[in-house]
């Protein structure tokens, strides 16, 4: 765990690499997310003040987005699509099949930590379906079985 | 041994990735020296991965390609077990008008050598003899059409932007795919990134602008990776900056989403690139005056700019000449969901629904019959087997009160259940709403919860559902909480039955 003050320093250097940019809040917060796996709050202040915001708009901001995390999340995140191409090949019913087989809805991690189920409304997967991003990796067709095997494969 | 192999998501997410390490290798061990081009789709997905080898009878094509059927590429091609024959003699490839995705599939995306062999660049040195008005002019002679769903037209849009005086413009690249069963933006992006920056050069060079950005949606790792490589190499070689030498300035950046759907909607996407939540913004000021950081702004469709080029190149009228009645041009079809061959497919507008989904697709991968098919995304209507007849064509579409949207296709079979489907566009309103106005904050949960009463057995809930959604249509600040009602209210008028049903069980 990082203490208060490594966190700020080295959001201090994220600050620094997009001075001069327009509009660079996203830019900023996906870059610290991707630093820290989550936007620490202890960085909000500093991104506020920074871009002469006030800490509640830069809050607003990031709470307005749902790729922006408060708190960490699994060693894996499992992210199934939920959306209409995916459904006509049966992703309701697959996304039911994770959620029992993780013991898990949608949002939340395994009490080990090891995993985050997650909805994701369209990769543009859509004539593979059903899909889903798995720790970054994109599959197309999945079924109960490729699911459970890749399940196995995250404790 | 040239070897082709699409880095296209879609193929990626079918085993791509491993299919060219297991090239790779098996080149290695056999001494084989091969030069594997990882391409854009050919659009026909259900053949990913697909391979091509280069012959001297061009370039055949073997699929859907699995690891076991990696070292058969290194025999005799004639008896691989996936040989397709040539890629441009398959009738998908061969039926289709390819103005937009020309060279998607064909050309190595990266090479800025591949894309000059192709006619890339032929549009943007024709336009830097023109004056911007007269490239304003080329653009709305074509009748190209907002690709992104609204459909207006282009060339008033850029002229509102090009006559518009202020110190800074910008062209804006809408790139925030989120609307299921399309995927065109991606494949484009993945395919032939050259393309979409000759378009806003272009772009930018008709209405004064310097700089732009390609706003991509997080959901889209690859597209933005390769856009990213492309937008460094156009700068290196001369493309943006200077551009080609003529003394003219244009840049771009991409800028990533963050999951935020109703940021395709444009006005939401500029207080996104802004770096604010994703709010609508009320019309007017329109952002074509009033856009980014409060300059006169172009926000185009990525296949809206990817259509530029071709008609700089072969002229207003060659890109007219395709299409019916007010809508010109081709369009990239993207046929999903429960099909047999889904994918991507480029054709003037005009075919039936019908043709589409019987002819093209093939019906259902499932082998069951068709039910329903939403037009146009979460937010088109569902279109029963009874309307498979309307021509594809924006006012077309309207008329039956639906819409063609980005021109995805989702296709159910039987099994679908529809007042499910009206129940999930509710829901996706609800949680995908920006929150600006009431109609669609509130109405959409109401509406969760007014189909929920229906699925009980509630009939007194019906006329309910359909006042709520004339005033979520007509009260609504955009889109998001305005077409909602198209989903909801095709299922029910088009699908009686599924919200009848539930009554009678209870």
């Amino acid at each position: 765990m990082l203490d208060s003050d490594q966190t700020i320093s080295r959001v201090e250097e994220i600050l620094a690499r997009h001075q001069g940019m327009e509009g660079a809040l996203l830019p900023i917060l996906h870059a610290i997310q991707a630093e820290f796996g989550h936007v620490p709050q202890d960085a909000l202040p500093v991104v506020a003040k920074a871009m002469n915001i006030s800490r509640a708009e830069a809050h607003g901001v990031m709470s307005f987005y749902h790729d922006f995390r408060e708190a960490p999340v699994g060693r894996h995140v499992l992210k199934l699509c939920r959306a209409e191409a995916c459904q006509a090949m049966g992703a309701d019913r697959l996304a039911d099949h994770a959620k029992t087989t993780l013991g898990l809805d949608w949002h939340e991690t395994a009490k080990d930590g090891s995993v985050t189920l997650e909805p994701v409304f369209c990769l543009g997967l859509c004539a593979c379906g059903p899909a889903a991003l798995v720790d970054g990796k994109l599959v197309g067709r999945l079924d109960a079985k490729k699911l459970d095997a890749l399940v196995e494969g995250m404790k | 041994m040239k070897i082709y192999l699409p880095l296209d998501s879609a193929a990626v997410a079918l085993g791509a990735d491993e299919i060219a390490a297991a090239i790779h290798k098996h080149a290695h061990d056999k001494g084989i020296s091969v030069n594997l081009v990882r391409n854009g789709s050919r659009g026909m997905v259900w053949l990913e991965p697909l391979v091509e080898v280069e012959t001297a009878a061009g370039r055949l094509a073997f699929g859907p390609m699995t690891l076991s059927d990696v070292p058969a590429l290194f025999g005799d091609l004639a008896q691989h077990p996936k040989a397709l024959g040539p890629a441009d003699d398959l009738p998908w490839m061969k039926a289709q008008t390819r103005l937009t995705f020309a060279r998607v599939g064909v050309i190595d995306p990266l090479s800025l050598d591949d894309y000059k062999t192709q006619g890339g660049l032929t549009g943007l040195r024709r336009a830097l003899t023109m004056e911007p008005a007269a490239m304003v002019a080329e653009v709305t002679a074509s009748g190209l059409r907002g690709r992104g769903g609204a459909g207006f037209p282009t060339g008033i849009k850029w002229k509102t932007v090009s006559e518009a005086k202020a110190d800074r413009k910008y062209i804006v690249c809408n790139a925030d795919e989120g609307d299921s069963a399309t995927f065109a933006d991606r494949m484009l992006m993945e395919g032939d990134p050259f393309t979409l920056i000759e378009g806003m050069v272009i772009a930018g060079l008709a209405c004064g602008a310097t700089k732009g950005f390609v706003y991509i949606r997080s959901e889209y790792p690859v597209a933005i990776r390769v856009m990213e490589a492309a937008i460094a190499t156009a700068r290196a070689e001369g493309v943006l900056g200077d551009v080609l030498g003529s003394g003219k300035s244009f840049d771009m950046e991409v800028r990533v989403g963050a999951g935020a759907y109703v940021c395709g909607e444009e006005t939401s996407l500029l207080n996104s690139l802004e770096g604010k939540r994703g709010v609508v913004r009320a019309k007017p000021p329109l952002p074509a005056l009033q856009g980014f950081m409060g300059k006169p702004t172009v926000v185009n469709n990525v296949i809206s700019l990817a259509s530029v080029p071709v008609i700089f190149e072969k002229g207003a009228e060659f890109y007219k000449g395709f299409g019916l009645g007010r809508s010109r041009g081709t369009i990239p079809l993207q046929i999903a969901g429960n099909v047999k061959h889904g994918g991507l497919y480029e054709i003037a507008f005009g075919l039936t629904l019908g043709e589409i989904v019987d002819g093209i697709a093939g019906g259902t991968a499932s082998g069951r019959p068709v039910k329903a098919v939403q037009v146009g995304g979460p937010l088109g209507a569902y279109f029963p087997r009874a309307l498979f007849n309307t021509p594809f064509g924006y006012e077309e579409f309207a008329g039956k009160d639906g819409l063609i949207g980005h021109a995805g296709l989702t296709v159910f079979d039987d099994s679908a259940d529809m007042l499910a489907q009206a129940r999930f566009a509710m829901e996706f309103c609800a949680i995908e709403s920006c929150g600006k106005c009431t109609p669609c904050r509130i109405g959409a949960v109401r509406g969760v919860e007014t189909v929920d009463r229906i699925a009980k057995g509630d009939a007194a809930a019906i006329p309910l559902l359909t006042d709520l959604c004339n005033t979520m249509k007509a009260g609504s600040l955009c889109a998001l909480g305005g077409f909602t009602p198209y989903p909801v209210m095709s299922a029910l008028t088009h699908f009686p039955d599924d919200f009848a049903v539930k009554e009678a069980a209870e």
